[in-house]
């Protein structure tokens, strides 16, 4: 198996992975992370696309990936914001109830 | 000023707005969300004005052309959703300026201005890439909206962001696949170099998922009647009204250029299909049964989505594929208007009488008729009842299922406008006066004139457009879908 | 249409459209107390439109025809004429609104939300209008959609859990036969290309007849049961009785002159203009619509028998009557269609006579059931003497106007070699003897009770007011209607009298 071969495999199985976490998971951190593997294994496909052989790999393919990365961490930003409002009024609910 | 730099217009000027908003008091950030609604209908128009003359308009930004260079376009498609992007974020802004609560707070305005861009980009898009960076920016954006709502929209609004997301990385697995086969994301030269009808299947596939979750396209549509009916009101409008809408157009573009190209999409879009008809009979039905004013909307919406992705099965069959291209379209503006008159018309509603519960709103219709007819009117449009936009999208609709034969696609088409007014009576019914008490004596917080008038003036809108369809579908010709930009 | 009319372009079409759509909009805009304005408003719109009648039916009985159009969709235009059968029931439509809403604005004194009410009310003519004017499918299709929509409000008015019911049902009838006469528009304009109205039937309908007739039956038969919905047409007739229960103004609207008759018009449009009787002959549609008619007239005037409320007894005879309209349209014989397009002011004006007398007897005795009736005749001689001289005209009795269509149904059936038809009539007839004799007779007879107290046969008897029986804006329309069923029958022979004007149309109807 050649290399660009390896590396679509690993990024398919990788998304596969972190998309079924992210819906079967129930807590929301670990959600958010699954959702970030499940990003970076889609990364790590289109990065084996950059691959041409014996020449100089192909920038496009990188320049997509970086705006991947940024998107994520910007999503990643707001949804830890969100969790951690959800987890807050989870917990002000059980206080009531207490 | 030449009509391509027009394309860029509405993309930058909201961005610009949405920034100085962050800075500026909220008297002032209002005012130029306004104003710059306003000129985007303006450019909107000019817009449609050069199409109906010289069909598509180009503009290679900074002069780069395409495959390096970004191409962005105006078809007939761009041409009336910038209007009806235009429209719907004027209406939201006017009501969210008049009260503070239906906006949900100062974020509001950059949120807004940042939405408006992604959304214009992605109507004049003509690549995947900058499709998915739009997306990107569109769907942070929204989730960040919808937790305006307060502490308790957190959860949906989290929700609505996974579920966008992994849409998301659904397409950018579509892009990649363009990418890899054709070596560009460009639209026009991808379909050019593509020649492998399993791939080509598997990016329209692709897309369609990623985009019908995005879009709250059954089945992956639980996530909206959470979230919209949790945001503030003039961020439920703008959701339901404009946001789906980007992913939608997305989908057709896909299904524009790469549809012809294999005898996969023929199977794909009929699956396309068949979600879209199941969507609208669970979103009509679940309708009939909620409680509350914004989740009837709500769930409403999602039986609409599935009138909009029915125009998909039907360019593959129909002996003409205009029709069916200019049908769903017409569909898709009359919902959006629609729509953004029934949620400000709901949220006015609401707030007035202190609860969203159907029986908590007796006797309303008689303090605030002008609002209760905005809803009324807007429910005939989606049932697509005449003389409004949507009877014109579904007699279109109709014809195309009858020139292809298929039953099936017209039952929907025809019963399911039934439904559609079944719950909007519901909600009129709601209004009524209890029984003997004639004087609508129930005191009720009056809202400000703007946000009475506001609903109803886009109710009436789809009446006006209803009268002169001629006008849209004469622009929607001149550069049609599959005309190729 | 035919070919040696004048065809001319004019705004007027749209003139007579706006007589009713701007005072409409005016009034909802209205706040309740400005009870002057408005009822300014609604009978300055009414009289306006009266007017144009008068003034247009000279010109279009001499020829002349008048147009106008609006493109839709490319291709697809809106399209409006007066043609004679068109203008002939927007007369009946602005003559009867007039006398409707000066009914309508005494019925409702006091009470609430009558901006709301005559708002819709107005519209609810506008797409009567509409109707009558629409020069091809697409634009009648339009207007009668629009006629449920304004309708319903009206229906649902009062507002309690019985009138929102009633509308309610009232609305899926109509909604639903709103979406199979969407089917059948569309399919036909699929079929055979954007077409319009022309009497004795469309050229390009008949080709297509020819290729195809299984698709042209069935595109034929939907669409007689998108209309057939709104003229009650047997099975599709049970919103009918349901939606008495909307306001006496309302119910005498919807059965004399809006909606039942927007369906009866609709059923000759499409025979008689759109696929043309020989065709539809041919296709063995016409024998089809002449059962269903004829079962629906035994039908209605057996249901009504049953009734003791006054108003649904009123509505199963309607049920019945209109179906005269329709069996008259599916008879070969210009008699026949003569017969059956005068029927439509016939009736008209008897129904709304009976409905604004039944609205009185509510409205000054409380009185709603038939066997409540007994000697009223002594308490309210004017009402009841209109109520007579209606109810005789539906038995079909001379000289009143209900005669004139009887006998040119029967003279019709002959000529159309179906003698059944004279079967159909008879029966009919005698049935609704006996279902309209015993109220005249207990109006009249029966001495009156001076017991107080809720016997059913008695009423309490309040103290006769000074003056006249009732408010004059109550009394005087059944009056004037009452004494239209005279004239109609006694001067059927006057150069513009409905049954000279029916038999011009008829005659048109044959090629």
């Amino acid at each position: 198996m050649t290399t660009l071969q390896l590396f679509m495999y690993a990024g398919a199985f990788i998304l596969v992975v972190g998309v079924a976490a992210t819906l079967l998971v129930r807590d929301l951190i670990r959600r958010l992370i699954a959702l970030n593997v499940a990003s970076g294994g889609v990364m790590l496909l289109w990065l084996a696309l950059a691959d041409r052989g014996d020449g100089e790999p192909d920038p496009v393919p990188q320049a997509l990936v970086l705006t991947g990365i940024v998107v994520m961490a910007a999503v990643t930003g707001i949804a830890i914001v969100l969790a951690r409002r959800v987890e807050q009024l989870d917990d002000d609910l059980e206080e009531v109830e207490q | 000023m030449s009509a391509a730099a027009l394309v860029l217009a509405p993309v930058f000027l909201p961005l610009a707005v949405g920034a100085l908003s962050a800075v500026l008091p909220r008297r002032a950030a209002a005012t130029l969300t306004v104003i710059a609604a306003a000129a985007t209908l303006m450019v909107a128009v000019l817009l449609g004005i050069a199409v109906l003359d010289a069909g598509p308009v180009r503009l290679e930004v900074a002069g780069w052309a395409p495959p390096v260079g970004i191409l962005l376009a105006a078809d007939g498609l761009s041409v009336v959703m910038i209007g009806l992007s235009a429209i719907a974020v004027l209406a939201a802004a006017l009501v969210a300026a008049a009260d503070d609560h239906f906006a949900g707070g100062h974020a509001f305005w950059p949120l807004v201005g940042a939405a408006a861009a992604a959304v214009n980009g992605v109507f004049v898009a003509r690549d995947v890439f900058t499709a998915f960076v739009l997306l990107e920016l569109l769907t942070i954006a929204s989730v960040a909206l919808v937790a305006l709502g307060g502490a308790r929209s957190a959860a949906a609004a989290l929700r609505y962001l996974f579920v966008a997301v992994t849409g998301s990385l659904f397409f950018l697995l579509a892009v990649a696949l363009t990418y890899g086969h054709t070596g560009t994301v460009d639209l026009a030269r991808a379909a050019e170099r593509a020649d492998d009808t399993v791939i080509v299947g598997a990016i329209i596939a692709l897309t369609v998922v990623g985009m019908a979750a995005k879009t709250a396209l059954f089945p992956l549509h639980s996530w909206l009647p959470a979230a919209h009916p949790a945001a503030p009101t003039a961020v439920s409008a703008l959701l339901s009204a404009l946001v789906i809408k980007a992913s939608i157009v997305i989908l057709w573009r896909i299904v524009e250029y790469f549809g012809p190209l294999t005898d996969l999409a023929a199977p794909l879009a009929t699956a396309v299909g068949v979600a879209g008809a199941a969507a609208v009979l669970w979103g009509g039905v679940l309708a009939l049964r909620r409680d509350r004013l914004k989740s009837i909307i709500a769930y409403s919406t999602v039986a609409q989505v599935g009138y909009m992705v029915l125009l998909v099965p039907l360019v593959f069959t129909a002996s003409d594929p205009q029709v069916a291209w200019i049908g769903g379209i017409l569909i898709t503006l009359a919902h959006g208007v629609a729509k953004a008159a029934m949620f400000l018309a709901a949220g006015a509603l609401a707030a007035a009488a202190g609860t969203g519960r159907l029986d908590g709103l007796e006797g309303t219709i008689s303090r605030m008729p002008w609002t209760v007819a905005a809803i009324g009117l807007a429910g005939v449009s989606l049932a697509g009842l005449p003389p409004t936009l949507g009877f014109v999208g579904k007699w279109m609709l109709v014809q195309a299922s009858l020139d292809a034969g298929a039953w099936w696609w017209l039952a929907l088409l025809l019963g399911g406008g039934l439904l559609t007014f079944a719950y909007t009576a519901r909600m009129l019914r709601a209004t009524f006066n209890p029984p003997g008490d004639f004087s609508g004596a129930r005191e009720l917080t009056r809202p400000a004139r703007t946000v009475a008038i506001v609903p109803l003036a886009l109710a009436a809108l789809s009446v006006v457009l209803g009268l002169i369809p001629w006008l849209l579908i004469d622009v929607l010709s001149a550069a049609p879908m599959g005309g190729g930009a | 249409m035919n070919d040696d009319t004048v065809t001319v372009m004019s705004a007027l079409p749209v003139v007579l459209l706006l007589t009713s759509l701007v005072p409409a909009m005016l009034i909802f805009a209205l706040r309740e107390k400005r009870t002057v304005l408005r009822t300014t408003l609604n009978l300055a719109g009414a009289i306006a439109k009266v007017v144009l009648v008068i003034v247009l039916i000279p010109r279009v009985v001499a020829g002349e025809e008048l147009r106008a159009e609006f493109t839709w969709i490319p291709g697809l235009d809106i399209v409006f004429v007066t043609d004679t059968f068109s203008l002939f029931f927007v007369a009946l439509s602005a003559g009867l609104w007039l006398a409707t809403t000066i009914y309508a604005v005494g019925y409702l004194e006091g009470s609430p939300n009558r901006s709301r009410f005559f708002g819709f009310f107005s519209l609810c003519v506008t797409a009567t209008v509409g109707i009558a004017l629409a020069g091809n499918l697409l634009t009648f299709l339009i207007f009668f959609e629009l006629l449920t929509l304004v309708t319903y409000p009206l229906v649902a008015h009062r507002g309690t859990r019985a009138a929102l019911r009633g509308a309610r049902i009232y609305l899926a009838y109509t909604l639903g036969g709103g979406v199979a006469l969407l089917l059948g528009v569309a399919w036909l304009t699929l079929e055979v290309g954007p077409v319009e109205f022309r009497a004795g039937g469309i050229p390009e309908v008949a080709e297509f007849a020819a290729r195809d007739p299984l698709t042209a039956t069935v595109i034929g038969a939907v669409l007689l049961l998108g209309v057939g919905v709104k003229a009650a047409l047997f099975p599709l007739h049970g919103w009918l009785p349901i939606a008495m229960v909307a306001p006496a103004p309302v119910s005498a609207l919807l059965h004399a002159v809006a909606v039942v008759k927007a369906g009866a018009f609709g059923i000759i449009r499409i025979v008689e203009d759109v696929f043309g009787l020989a065709l539809f002959a041919e296709l063995g549609m016409l024998q089809a619509l002449a059962v269903v008619a004829s079962v629906t007239i035994v039908y209605g005037s057996v249901r009504a028998l049953a009734q003791d409320d006054l108003k649904k007894r009123l509505a199963y005879s309607t049920v019945s009557q209109v179906s005269y309209i329709a069996l008259g349209a599916a008879l070969l014989s210009p008699i026949a269609t003569a017969g059956a397009i005068v029927h439509m002011v016939n009736q008209g004006f008897m129904k709304i006579t009976l409905f604004f007398c039944a609205g009185l007897f509510a409205e000054e005795l409380k009185l709603s059931k038939v066997s409540q009736l007994a000697g009223v005749g002594r308490r309210m001689p004017v009402t009841s003497a209109a109520f007579t001289i209606a109810a005789l005209g539906m038995i079909g009795l001379p000289p009143f106007a209900g005669f004139i269509s009887k006998w040119a149904l029967g003279l019709g059936g002959l000529d159309a070699g179906q003698p059944w038809v004279i079967a159909v009539l008879l029966t009919s007839t005698v049935l609704n003897a006996a279902y309209f004799l015993p109220i005249i007779a207990t109006i009249w007879t029966s001495p009156r009770s001076e017991s107080e107290g809720s016997d059913e046969g008695t009423f309490p008897v309040p103290a006769r007011r000074s003056g006249w029986e009732a408010p004059a804006s109550l009394l005087l329309p059944a009056v004037a209607t009452a004494l239209f069923v005279i004239l109609f029958g006694v001067a059927a022979g006057w150069g513009y009298s409905p049954w000279v004007l029916a038999q011009i149309v008829g005659e048109g109807a044959w090629p």
